[in-house]
């Protein structure tokens, strides 16, 4: 059922772009709704539009987004076999840098574009935000923190729980391994690149969730979608993390997961069927599948 | 008799095929890692790869130098073997020459299982009740420690070392000992002071090939060493050689430094590991002669 909803969507995507209609990303949502109704119906010419996307489209950049553009994609090829969609996992950096020189039919970064990549004729387009819980274990009496006590913890310029109103207990930094997108996001929005004091680098978002259950002294940073009773997760600056408090921005250790495309260069009809189907609403529970949270308008 | 003698020929071939599967493999696999492995060393320079003792991989000004690994690793398997050396030569002792049949039966058969459990058990278990344990009983603050990955490697080498110098032991030739109990030593005597040198090759072989295992454990000691890219200490959270690669493998861009140097940890754990075996056929050939 689900699956159909999708194709219908596809399908009516398809049937916009042919009518002339690409490029109005902003308004997708309502038209989803309209027109997904109809085409029904209207699936066996629908059918026939399908087949006419084709090509393949090429999106690298952020490590970090890999899991979501892998749903999202997956997703998208499923419906429209005659579209190859690759990523490549390259940086913010280099995804950004794709956009711009046109090796790229979208580039994937996790920041926001800075005003000279804005100035250089780029456009960025958020297809979903990236929430990191900062858990404690349970015991541990520490309710809410600020991000530069965060910061003071990680980088181990504070080592005693007393220090910012718990008990009086050592510090462990529980992290992921180098690479891994939840910490390359931790670390940039706490500003503490490079200068964590781990005392363990595990590979896995349960892994972490285990090592903290397992510690008392024990602090860590996980996806939001993955917190679970197992551990306590603290607030930040008074705000709980929820998906409601990333979307809204008052949760502070969030980034956006960015299309960056160029302004004056449409994209090719398979890039932007991929582009505002990752937009629309069919996509949210994929994008929440994934681990972070979907964006709303 | 010409079929007969065709049907020979074939299964010759067939033998020499299987044969060279396994020559290939190492061939293949020992170019493969010099292929893939040496780039790295060669653009960080061998002296800062080998002995550099930072490794940050990902920083904005990476650091490539595995030092902290390849002690970690030589302390891993030292640590295992001080510890599982003693208990697995005498457990063998014990299954050749002094436990009754009925209780060596029950023994045995516990090694053996001990040898087919999967690492990533003894990974689970050393993390849920090893780590906390380790973390109480030295009140440290977190137990992912060196310590903690040499009490699993140890458990881990247990069934190589028992299994190996149980069959040497038992291949010591009656006389021997016969003739030790006809000068009048006691039973503990003669196996102590005739049955273990005569065994000893074995023992030996038994030795390396657990101390193969704890070099080229991964999936066990990630669990349970915390794996930050410290200098190893006792009670410090370690990395090893092994889970150096694993651990950073899937996130390395292709094409990138990290994944290259990553492979180059992987050559120096082969070389590693070949000399290991090498130390052991060297060891052997040196028994034989004697």
């Amino acid at each position: 059922m689900k699956k159909m909803k999708k194709q219908t969507f596809a399908f009516a995507a398809a049937a916009m772009m042919i009518a002339g209609l690409a490029g109005c990303s902003s308004d997708n949502g309502a038209s989803t709704g309209t027109s997904t109704p109809a085409s029904t119906g209207a699936s066996s010419s629908a059918a026939s539009v399908v087949a006419t996307i084709s090509g393949s489209v090429a999106t690298g950049g952020s490590t970090s987004v890999e899991k979501v553009i892998g749903a999202l994609s997956e997703a998208f090829m499923e419906s429209n076999e005659k579209v190859t969609i690759t990523y490549d996992p390259t940086g913010s950096g280099a995804g950004i840098t794709g956009a711009t020189d046109g090796t790229l039919d979208i580039g994937l970064s996790s920041r926001a574009l800075k005003d000279t990549e804005l100035a250089n004729g780029l456009v960025e387009t958020t297809f979903a935000l990236d929430g990191i819980a900062i858990v404690v274990n349970p015991a541990n009496t520490v309710e809410d923190l600020s991000l530069e006590q965060i910061a003071k913890l990680a980088t181990g310029e504070i080592t005693n729980w007393k220090d910012v109103g718990g008990e009086d207990q050592p510090v462990v930094l529980v992290g992921r391994e180098a690479g891994s997108g939840t910490r390359d996001g931790f670390e940039s929005i706490v500003d503490v690149e490079d200068a964590c004091k781990y005392e363990q680098e595990l590979t896995s978002t349960g892994a972490v969730m285990a090592a903290v259950a397992a510690n008392p002294n024990a602090f860590g940073y996980v996806s939001l979608a993955s917190v679970d009773d197992s551990v306590k997760a603290i607030t930040v600056d008074g705000v709980a993390a929820s998906e409601a408090t990333v979307q809204d921005g008052t949760y502070k250790i969030q980034r956006p997961f960015v299309f960056v495309t160029k302004q004056d260069t449409p994209l090719s009809p398979a890039a932007q069927a991929f582009f505002d189907f990752a937009l629309s609403e069919d996509a949210h529970e994929l994008v929440r599948l994934a681990g972070a949270v979907p964006v709303v308008k | 008799m010409k079929v007969k003698q065709q049907v020979e020929r074939i299964m010759n071939a067939v033998f020499l095929l299987c044969g060279m599967v396994s020559i290939a493999a190492v061939a293949l696999i020992t170019l493969y890692m010099i292929w893939a492995g040496l780039p790295a060393i060669i653009e960080v320079g061998p002296v800062d790869f080998l002995f550099g003792t930072v490794w940050k991989s990902t920083a904005a000004d990476p650091k490539f130098g595995i030092l902290p690994f390849i002690l970690t690793s030589v302390w891993g398997m030292v640590g295992a073997l001080l510890l599982g050396v003693p208990v697995g030569v005498l457990t063998a002792v014990f299954l050749a020459k002094l436990a009754p049949e009925k209780l060596a039966n029950l023994v045995r058969p516990a090694v053996e299982l001990l040898a087919g459990i999967p690492s990533v058990v003894y990974g689970l278990i050393g993390m849920i009740v090893l780590v906390p344990a380790v973390m109480d009983f030295f009140k440290l603050k977190s137990g992912s420690n060196l310590f903690s990955a040499i009490l699993v490697l140890t458990i881990m080498v247990l069934p190589n070392i028992i299994s190996v110098s149980e069959t040497a032991l038992r291949a010591v030739p009656k006389e021997y000992e016969e003739a030790s109990l006809g000068l009048g030593a006691t039973w503990i005597e003669t196996v102590f002071r005739v049955s273990i040198p005569a065994a000893r090759s074995g023992i030996v072989a038994g030795i390396v090939l657990g101390a193969g295992r704890a070099v080229g454990e991964a999936m066990a000691v990630m669990m349970v060493a915390g794996n930050v890219a410290n200098m190893p200490g006792l009670f410090k959270s370690v990395r090893f050689l092994t889970t150096a690669v694993a651990s950073e493998m899937s996130y390395a861009a292709d094409g990138s430094l990290q994944k290259q140097a990553l492979f180059s940890i992987g050559l120096v754990l082969f070389v590693f590991i070949m000399l290991i075996n090498w130390g052991l056929h060297k060891f052997l050939k040196r028994g034989e002669d004697q």
